[in-house]
């Protein structure tokens, strides 16, 4: 691993030119008297999937709370589209076009499939736009449809998964913020959903995922940040940082 | 013209139940504590069951509502403002005036109250809310205009059952509206899971207040309609913490969330008392004393009920169910 007091990063391979989506610069989050974050600088291109990998409490959870307004930064700026957002609640960035799939899954246990996805699309008043998204979302996960009129509660972890993906993305949204999707799931679920994240970003939908499971992570992204506490300390394309070997020894057991 | 007709024929039936029932001095009575604890129990229930909050000071509420709608009406009846009209129309419009005055602090209180401390989530909020009912009660100990320790008295009797009842009415419709609405569908979205509706793009904060000055107002409107029948108000047991936990024990044991519960835990634990107290007469004669230390037993009551069931049915009468979805199934499709 380089030296995280170094300020260079290393940075592995060559990226997209891509317009910015998304541009972090020196985002800085507090808990009390810890700085949780340190200065992350971050961005995601259009049409991009962007992984944050790194050990529990490296900060990726707290980076993605932060872009998605559920956190306030006390530093740094948050573009989105060229817009300064930063200090923005989630509220107020949904229906500029980001949406938030909480860790942990987070679907309304007594509500039914549907009423979960119709909760996606509160924002929305486009009823015809939002059948189609709901055929859509049906069309990535069949499971849900046959599933709709059922509890979400009573659904298995892995479909929970699916239907929290699914009411994220009946927001419509340009940039989809994933926080562990594959958390506590057998890994023939998570190779399924991660088959559809790459469906979902093959249609034009960027991507920020924060993953433990850097394998996944790094497949799917075209460009990947690593965090260690805090900070930074390497990004690079999703193969090349797979190459690595720190990143293998580091992340992926080898 | 369709939304009217449910007002039309609620306004029908209670002017009959009204004349009905006028010759029963007792029923009356009876019936118009029975509202009054019907409309705490359906708008806490607001906050509490459906936007998963938990207030215990909701007759904190209630006594901003009682003290300055019983103000108001004092103040109001010393002055012949509306002599030109008939005396007794004069009367409920004053009445009314001072309801939704009094109801009006009490959302004002709620937005108040609410707006730094909805932040706060749990027993944080709930610490919160109980401070708030303690505050009331020393203000109103220590305000000279509002009688100090011996609170108000010879507020004017305006209370009757239709009034009562009218508001009973209008407090279920709006919550049953409520939870229709895609207002409902956010607060009910709050309460399943708080973090997944911010989300969502749900402006929680927004919603959770909003959630609590309604039920403010309602909580104020009952203080009213209670100051306006009692007459006699002071600030000591009818406004303390022990009636916040009899509201919150209500919606527990009705099912919180559910509407229906709440009206049919707060009929029947306001008539249980007096249901044991009638029993106890015919079993005991007619001892006064004996009869107190019975009304004393409802407090311990109300705790046995709780445990009992929570122990046996945690989701309360009716969970989350309404009585008029039941008629919905029943309905061919």
């Amino acid at each position: 691993m380089p030296d995280p007091s170094t300020s260079l990063r290393t940075r592995l391979g060559e990226r997209a030119p891509l317009e910015n989506l998304l541009d972090v610069k020196q985002l800085e989050v507090s808990y009390g008297a810890i700085k949780a974050l340190k200065g992350i600088a971050l961005s995601v291109g259009k049409g991009e999937a962007v992984a944050l990998i790194g050990a529990n409490g490296a900060g990726k959870t707290s980076t993605l709370r932060a872009i998605s307004g559920m956190l306030k930064p006390h530093a740094g700026t948050i573009t989105l589209r060229g817009q300064n957002v930063t200090g923005l609640k989630s509220h107020q960035l949904v229906p500029r076009g980001m949406a938030h799939a909480p860790e942990g899954r987070g679907v309304f246990p007594n509500l039914t499939v549907k009423e979960n996805l119709d909760l996606g699309a509160y924002l929305r008043r486009d009823e015809s736009g939002i059948a189609d998204d709901l055929k859509k979302a049906f069309g990535y996960f069949p499971i849900l449809e046959e599933r709709k009129a059922q509890m979400a509660g009573t659904l298995s972890g892995g479909e929970q998964q699916m239907l929290a993906i699914a009411r994220a993305l009946m927001s419509r949204p340009t940039l989809l913020l994933l926080d562990e999707p594959s958390l506590g799931l057998a890994p023939q679920v998570t190779q399924t959903i991660f088959r559809i994240l790459r469906d979902v970003n093959a249609t034009g939908t960027s991507i920020l995922l924060v993953e433990q499971n850097a394998h996944l992570a790094l497949g799917l992204a075209q460009w990947a940040y690593v965090l260690e506490t805090g900070e930074v300390v390497m990004e690079g394309t999703g193969k090349a940082l797979l190459a690595s070997e720190d990143i293998r020894k580091a992340y992926l057991g080898e | 013209m369709k939304s009217l007709a449910p007002v039309a024929i609620a306004i029908a039936v209670l002017a009959f139940l009204q004349a009905a029932t006028a010759s029963s001095e007792y029923f009356v009575y009876l019936s118009l504590l029975v509202g009054v604890n019907v409309v705490l129990a359906v708008s806490l229930n607001v906050i509490n069951g459906m936007t998963g909050q938990f207030s215990i000071g909701h007759a904190g509420f209630m006594a901003v509502g009682a003290f300055s709608s019983a103000l108001v009406s004092q103040q109001l009846d010393q002055y012949q403002l509306l002599g030109f009209l008939p005396a007794g129309v004069g009367r409920q419009l004053f009445f009314f005036l001072s309801l939704a005055i009094g109801g009006s602090l009490a959302g004002l209180c709620g937005f108040i109250v609410g707006l730094p401390s909805l932040r706060l989530r749990g027993d944080y909020l709930a610490i919160v809310t109980l401070g708030f009912g303690e505050i009331i009660l020393v203000v109103v100990r220590n305000s000279p205009t509002l009688g100090g320790a011996l609170g108000l008295s010879d507020t004017p009797q305006h209370t009757t059952f239709f009034s009562v009842w009218f508001a009973v009415f209008v407090v279920i419709l709006f919550a049953r509206r409520l939870l229709a609405s895609p207002h409902g569908r956010n607060l009910v979205a709050i309460r399943e899971d708080e973090v997944a509706a911010e989300a969502m793009g749900v402006d929680t904060t927004s919603y959770k207040v909003r959630a609590f000055v309604v039920s403010s107002f309602f909580a104020g409107v009952a203080g009213g309609l209670f100051a306006h029948f009692q007459s006699i108000i002071t600030p000591g047991d009818s406004f303390s913490f022990v009636k916040s936990m009899e509201i919150v024990v209500m919606i527990v044991a009705g099912g919180l969330g559910s509407t229906t519960g709440a009206v049919v835990a707060a009929v029947v634990l306001t008539l249980l008392p007096e249901a044991m107290r009638a029993v106890f007469i015919t079993v005991g004669g007619s001892n006064a004393a004996l009869a107190q230390s019975i009304d004393q037993l409802r407090k311990p009551i109300f705790g046995l009920l709780l445990v009992v069931m929570m122990l046996t049915r945690p989701q309360g009468l009716f969970g989350t169910h309404e009585a008029w979805d039941l008629f919905k199934r029943k309905k061919p499709t």
